[in-house]
């Protein structure tokens, strides 16, 4: 038995005997590479193994939690004693407690999520990676003038969860994230812009040529950007800005959202939310996918659910907590705060592609906006008010036009969400939470 | 009387000994490399939430580890340990030092002899760490309680209290030896207010570096609480944002977030040493009208942002960075200030052990002036007065930034009238400033609950205002 899974065992079994009536406990162990490099030369270099372990103990139907980076066995046991007698001093709640016990399972399958050749590339060639990305986007033209960089990061993490219902398991994972952000610079000032790539697989990994030269490319378009006229016009969000959208969709279906009615969609469920098109899945099974695990941070395994099917909100997505309050069942997405505290995350959360290029979303338009960054924190999930920063071009007659900045788009996660009018083919994955190209009928920018 | 500072506890409990902190920085330098550094980091942080009117939860995090950092030229390597064992400690340092590979000859390192600090910022007597968790309850019970009796459209209350206890030691290779305890309390107050099927929520809350004695003043949790409650309930009937450029009123305290997002970042050195800020260049020229003065100052008591030390063992200061409108100079790390050929300010700061410290702001403001805020609403035919604030966010390079108000109201005929839905603003930070033609004479730091996000890193920081006029700046609300 391995020094983790001892671990585990011996704070579960610790806290039972301080009084503890259940308890789990998880503990991530990440190997971890990050290079920055800037204009040809390696900036920082950062390596490290770090280990966190994260515990939550009942002592009947009062909980308290807690972290630790150190796993020296006499501050563990201090700290597990400490936590159940802060369990004690918390109120009883009637839906507190581990999940069911006839939710763990014992078997798993295999979701892809570990590539050990990953461990192959040596220091330097990780170097290389971030230098070439760079490299390709000042290369690109000759007003790319400067660089926030080039980077590439690496980890490689162990998870290993235990509780007092006998369940013990693990899993294993890599990821990888590359990036370069060049600045592009004229007459009229400078435009930063970057692309990335992540990965847990090293042949998923876009080549850091192609990172790089997207990267140039997006921030030579912003160059002369100008204020657009304050109106009412279509929006089209590309994968980058749209994927901000649907982690608005995510805040929103939370089981804690619903519970503290804290959403725009509250008492939703079997009701039409969004356009006929629209379909969003939480899906933690996707072969080798950014946001997969066979079980989540409570033990229990993880599963596919529909958001919003063709427009009809389907499910809300909880933890054990959340089910209890809401008569439902857990599904599987119990995600550990760094407090130690089980809150709800998304898995992979993504809107399905619909059948359009994004030439014909962009040629659909007589006038109106391609969003490529969005700023600020303007979306209120309460009520879906949505007012937020933008960069974009300008779309006159079917063509992206000219680039505009210091604007902002506003209007309602519930109306937006009824406005999607077409549904681009280009899902792509920048992180666990993802979409396509999405047209807005419209929203109001707010501008000269 | 203040108590007396103890000694670090990295000598006193861990046995950490001078001779330790050179051989390890030793290490670190045992590839070339310029200067090196070492952050001994060990954090106590409690949470308790109260919700439904009970305690559904406490939690309590305890971290401890020690980062090594070699700077070579303008490399930066840099390792960490999660606990303070000496192999480990070792071997982060001989991966650090690996960033100075090209040179042969070790780098020098000077004796590291601890200093006390003369003076402290936040001298308590109990720190938060150290107090009984009844008492925190307490202060929710009474917060919960306040925000329900406010009024019967109030349907959840959340409340929330967060405390840190950080003791830090920083020694470098030039002989420096430092170290300090850190306190940060923090009390939340979340209302959801509800009537006719419109649900609205309200925010509220306050801290600083101090231990629970500062909720009994201004901060006190019948204050907080109604201050959410009163929101929430606002927003119920609020109208539609404008939309369109306006003439903007804000007002004191957190709507300093405007300095934070449009001058603040943009003037932290590191992007201006790379020449990717709006700003770069721009030391000695009007960059704001001459009512401005905005300065950056670590050193006030008592403050989210104030720190006796920054996270390089350099004192911080009070920093001019925009004084009578003219740009007066960039706030340093010790790499930017080396670089830059600077002064240090004390603004190298890093969330924990295990990040590299940058260049970060304190408690940034501006200093009063001469207008009477009444007068400053008199003033405005039709505009927009907002009073608080979510969060903003800023385009460095562009020099775009944006921040969200949370409350705010029309301004009709001098009056202010109508309250109205959250809206984001945004503009130019390089000219913003230019645009302001009133400034207030009631100063206001804001309640402690700011924290600032930059590559990854978190830590808290302060934001103040008086009243000030701004001729006009983009509104981006939905009526046209």
């Amino acid at each position: 038995m391995d020094q983790l899974k001892t671990t585990v065992e011996r704070v579960v079994q610790r806290a039972v005997q301080k009084g503890a009536t259940a308890a789990d406990v998880l503990i991530r162990e990440d190997d971890n590479f990050s290079v920055s490099v800037r204009m040809g030369e390696v900036e920082t270099l950062k390596q490290a193994i770090s280990r966190g372990m994260l515990l939550r103990v009942f002592v009947g139907k009062r909980t308290a939690a807690s972290n630790t980076s150190d796993l020296t066995p006499a501050l563990v046991d201090r700290l597990v004693d400490e936590t159940v007698e802060m369990a004690r001093l918390t109120s009883e709640d009637q839906s507190g407690g581990l999940p069911d016990a006839s939710l763990f399972e014992k078997s798993f399958p295999d979701l892809n999520l570990l590539d050990t050749s990953w461990e192959k590339l040596s220091p330097q060639e990780r170097i290389d990676l971030a230098l070439r990305a760079e490299d390709a986007s000042l290369k690109l033209d000759r007003r790319i003038v400067n660089s926030e960089g080039g980077a590439f990061d690496y980890s490689r993490s162990r998870t290993v969860i235990g509780n007092t219902a006998g369940f013990i398991g693990e899993y294993e994972g890599t990821g990888a994230g590359l990036s370069a952000a060049p600045v592009a610079q004229s007459g009229s000032g400078m435009q930063r812009d970057y692309w990335m790539s992540a990965s847990r697989h090293v042949a998923g990994l876009e080549s850091p040529e192609s990172i790089g030269k997207k990267a140039a490319e997006r921030a030579l378009r912003r160059l002369g950007a100008r204020k657009a006229s304050t109106c009412e016009a279509p929006v089209i969000f590309d994968p980058m800005t749209a994927r901000s959208l649907v982690g608005h969709v995510f805040q929103a279906i939370a089981g804690d959202a619903i519970y503290r009615r804290t959403s725009f969609l509250v008492d939703e469920i079997g009701k039409s939310v969004a356009a006929s098109g629209v379909t969003i899945v939480d899906d933690a099974r996707l072969s080798g996918g950014l946001g997969s695990s066979p079980f989540d941070d409570e033990s229990v395994p993880t599963q596919t659910t529909a958001i919003i099917e063709n427009g009809i909100l389907r499910n809300y997505l909880h933890t054990a907590y959340s089910a209890r309050k809401l008569a439902s069942r857990p599904t599987g997405n119990g995600s550990r705060a760094a407090s130690g505290a089980v809150t709800i995350g998304p898995t992979n959360f993504y809107l399905k592609p619909g059948a359009h290029t994004p030439d014909e979303i962009i040629g659909s338009v007589e006038s109106g906006l391609y969003v490529v960054e969005l700023i600020g924190f303007g979306v209120n999930s309460t009520t879906g008010d949505y007012s937020r920063g933008a960069v974009g071009i300008w779309i006159e007659n079917g063509k992206l036009s000219y680039p505009v900045q210091e604007i902002t788009i506003a209007g309602n996660l519930r109306q937006m969400l009824r406005d999607v009018e077409m549904i681009g083919n280009d899902l792509t994955f920048l992180g666990s939470v993802a979409a396509p190209t999405l047209k807005i009928r419209k929203m109001v920018i707010s501008g000269e | 009387m203040e108590p007396a500072r103890t000694n670090s506890i990295f000598f006193d409990q861990y046995n950490v000994t001078a001779r330790d902190l050179e051989t390890y920085l030793s290490e670190a330098l045992s590839r070339g490399g310029d200067y090196a550094d070492l952050f001994f980091e060990y954090r106590i942080n409690h949470s308790i939430v109260f919700e439904e009117q009970i305690v559904k939860s406490a939690t309590k995090g305890v971290n401890l580890g020690v980062g090594v950092r070699v700077v070579s030229g303008e490399k930066t390597g840099y390792a960490y340990s999660d606990d303070l064992n000496r192999e480990n400690i070792l071997k982060a340092a001989r991966t650090a030092a690996f960033i100075a590979n090209a040179s042969s000859e070790g780098g020098k390192v000077g004796i590291p002899s601890p200093i006390e600090l003369e003076n402290n910022l936040y001298a308590i007597p109990l720190q938060p760490a150290d107090l009984e968790i009844v008492q925190k309850i307490g202060l929710l019970h009474e917060a919960d309680a306040t925000a329900r009796a406010y009024d019967r459209r109030i349907v959840q209350v959340q409340t929330s209290y967060l405390d840190e206890t950080k003791h830090v030691l920083i020694a470098s290779s030039d002989g420096r030896c430092v170290w300090d305890v850190q306190p940060l309390v923090r009390l939340n107050v979340m209302c959801v207010a509800e009537e006719n099927g419109q649900r609205q929520s309200g925010y509220q809350g306050g801290g600083g570096r101090r231990s629970i004695d500062i909720f009994e003043g201004d901060l006190n949790p019948k204050a907080l609480a109604q201050e959410a409650a009163r929101q929430a309930i606002l927003q119920l009937s609020a109208v539609n944002a404008p939309a369109g450029p306006m003439e903007v009123v804000l007002g004191p305290g957190w709507p300093g977030i405007l300095l934070h997002e449009a001058i603040g970042h943009g003037l932290e050195a590191d992007f201006n040493r790379k020449g990717t800020s709006a700003f770069a260049g721009l030391v000695g020229q009007k960059v704001a009208s001459e009512l401005c003065t905005v300065v950056d100052d670590g050193t006030i008591p008592f403050r989210r942002g104030s720190l006796n030390v920054d996270d390089e063992g350099n004192p911080t200061h009070e920093t001019v960075l925009i004084e009578n409108g003219i740009l007066k100079g960039y706030l340093q790390d010790r790499l930017s200030a080396r670089l830059m050929k600077a002064p240090l300010t004390g603004n190298g700061r890093r969330q924990s052990y295990d990040h590299i410290p940058m260049p970060r702001m304190t408690n940034t403001f501006m200093m009063a002036g001469e207008s009477d805020p009444a007068d400053i609403i008199k003033s405005v035919r039709k505009g927009l007065y907002a009073v608080q604030f979510g969060g903003g966010q800023v385009d460095i390079t562009s020099g775009k930034f944006v921040f969200s108000a949370s409350e705010a109201y029309l301004i009709e005929d001098g009056k202010v009238t109508a309250p109205v839905k959250g809206a984001t603003l945004v503009g130019d930070g390089p000219t913003v400033l230019r645009q302001v033609t009133m400034v207030g004479n009631n100063l206001q730091l804001d309640q402690g609950v700011g924290i600032c996000g930059k590559e990854g890193q978190s830590i808290p920081v302060c934001v103040g205002l008086p009243t000030i006029k701004i001729r006009e700046i983009t509104v981006g609300g939905t009526e046209k």
